[in-house]
């Protein structure tokens, strides 16, 4: 069976003078910034249902992060020695562990939104662009506490805060959820028709970790895949960059990084990152952009569907 | 619950020549896909199984609503009107043809379908008033008009989920009746609550009427329909079978 064309489906620009419209017509991706009410509402109902009946409620958005690092630490730091060649590794390692937490929740329940709303979805008509919009800002207020425990625990370690950070922090957080709203509104639209996605998703969260240098230096993996292409997608990876740009902004000029580089150790030379400061900023911006629009596209052109696949 | 047809009020609308909604020629094919997983899908493309049977949940539909009518749509479960009123209100999308419509849309697909039994009675008025359309300005000047005319003033800050269905569901109602669109659709939900309440959400539909606020309802009541709708349009298997005065409409019905 042919569709008709999207573009005969609206009506035509002397039917919209006279009033005319189509239903379900919107703004499209533009829909989170004009529906900003409701938006609010979305991620206020998100919050509370995620800590019903739950006595340490946003507590656990610390206690969790923690005990992650902790067993991190203890592991990488600790066991493999990780902590002996890394001045400050505590900070090197929470630095990557945000990201790549933030990641994973912005990524895990977008792909959940629209499956997880299905009841709207399928009965009352709400630009569905909200319900991403509403799972990454939620993901958000979950981030904060952990980047204040970050920004402690940098400060302990003798780091200041300097422009160079600020421009790195900001640079990265744009790249991470420019990146991550874009996968996120894919699996959205695929987990719509094809449960499996869900699982999928887990899956590249998991190995998230470990596929971007949150646990390990770069120039480690830089030793042994130099001048093969799995160098150069590693570096592409838009989380290699992400992590690399909060290592800027939280460990690399810290007091012990740079009093270290200065000595005539052996090895201290591999503690300057490659590409300082921002290293390849623009190819993961650009990547992020990239991933965003084919997001986008895929989320507009399946959105008319979800309401008859949930 | 069915309302006491003695207390079913006549007609109040008044209707104009003003074209409010317009189906033109609209067919929907629902396929029943059983297949939820890939793993599913590629056993039955190796099997060449068939994927799915299809039927036509509306088949080349045409209708036109004009401002201040009350139109009823009537037929057989699964005669497409459920169907026929989310594509107006633009959850689902034709597959063939177009609707269009002038002025605001309020969808009373299912009374408090966008209620969570986690939130407050007050969290929940904000939050489905915002989703059915309406601005916080506006919410904050009705909040006290919806939560007198639901009459659980004193529940409003208890979690819903502790409600009783009835109390829930006056308050979904008087939500959904206070977002005061052009064109309000509205599916089965007039049998809400006990006497008294119904008595009065009928009222409400009435001045609404009179406001000259344009109607679709959906309903198997046949009796309250013939004497609330201006028309009435009775569907049979996706198709529309007969489009017009309210009392023949519903003899054709029974006839069928």
């Amino acid at each position: 069976m042919t569709a008709t064309a999207p573009a005969r489906r609206n009506p035509s620009a002397a039917q919209r003078a006279e009033g005319w419209r189509a239903p379900g017509q919107d703004a499209g991706w533009l829909n989170p910034l004009k529906e900003r009410f409701l938006l609010r509402l979305l991620v206020k109902k998100e919050l509370r249902v995620r800590y019903r009946g739950s006595v340490l409620g946003m507590v656990w958005s610390y206690v969790k992060p923690a005990v992650q690092f902790l067993v991190f630490y203890i592991a990488m730091g600790v066991f493999l020695e990780l902590n002996k060649g890394t001045p400050a590794y505590a900070v090197y390692l929470f630095s990557g562990i945000v990201v790549v937490n933030l990641f994973g929740e912005v990524f895990g329940n977008a792909t959940r939104s629209i499956t997880g709303n299905g009841a709207l979805v399928a009965k009352i008509y709400i630009p569905s662009q909200l319900f991403p919009w509403a799972s990454m800002m939620v993901a958000l207020v979950h981030f904060l506490p952990q980047l204040l425990v970050l920004l402690v625990g940098a400060l302990l370690n003798g780091w200041l805060p300097s422009p160079t950070a600020a421009v790195a922090f900001l640079l990265g957080m744009l790249i991470l959820l420019v990146f991550t709203m874009g996968l996120g509104m894919l699996a959205a639209a695929l987990n719509a028709a094809f449960r499996d996605v869900e699982n999928f998703v887990d899956l590249i969260v998991m190995v998230a970790t470990w596929l971007s240098p949150v646990l390990y230096r770069i120039d480690m993996v830089q030793k042994s895949l130099e001048g093969t292409i799995l160098w150069w997608l590693y570096q592409l990876n838009p989380l290699t960059i992400v992590v690399q740009l909060f290592h800027v902004a939280f460990w690399r000029y810290s007091k012990p990084v740079v009093d270290e580089l200065a000595t005539d150790h052996p090895y201290a030379y591999t503690l300057a990152q490659p590409g300082e400061p921002y290293g390849l900023w623009w190819a993961g911006l650009l990547i992020a952009v990239a991933v965003f629009v084919i997001g986008t596209i895929v989320f507009e052109r399946s959105k008319r569907r979800f309401a008859q696949e949930l | 619950m069915t309302p006491n047809i003695a207390d079913v009020p006549t007609s109040a609308a008044v209707p104009t020549d003003r074209e409010m909604v317009r189906v033109e020629h609209v067919s929907k094919r629902f396929s029943l896909r059983h297949d939820r997983s890939l793993k599913e899908l590629v056993f039955s493309a190796l099997q060449r199984k068939k994927l799915a049977d299809t039927f036509m949940a509306l088949d080349d539909v045409d209708l036109t609503v004009h401002a201040g009518e009350t139109v009823g749509l009537i037929g057989f479960n699964g005669s497409g009107k459920s169907t026929l009123l989310k594509t107006i209100s633009g959850v689902l999308f034709p597959d063939l043809g177009r609707v269009m419509l002038r002025g605001r849309v309020a969808g009373l697909i299912e009374v408090g379908a966008g209620f969570h039994p986690d939130l407050s009675g007050r969290e929940n008025v904000f939050l489905n008033g915002a989703i059915l359309g309406m601005s916080r300005e506006q919410l904050e000047e009705r909040f006290d008009d919806i939560v007198a005319f639901s009459e659980i003033e004193e529940f409003i800050d208890t979690e819903v989920k502790y409600y009783s269905s009835g109390m829930f569901l006056r308050l979904a109602f008087s939500v959904a009746v206070h977002t005061d669109p052009d064109i309000f659709l509205v599916d089965e939900i007039l049998s809400v609550g006990d006497e008294p309440f119904q008595k009065k959400c009928l009222e409400r539909i009435r001045e609404l009427q009179a406001a000259g606020r344009t109607m679709v309802v959906v309903s198997h009541e046949l009796e309250m329909l013939q004497k609330l709708c201006t028309r009435i349009v009775v569907l049979r298997k996706g198709k529309i079978i007969f489009d017009g005065d309210p009392t023949e409409a519903v003899a054709v019905l029974r006839a069928s």
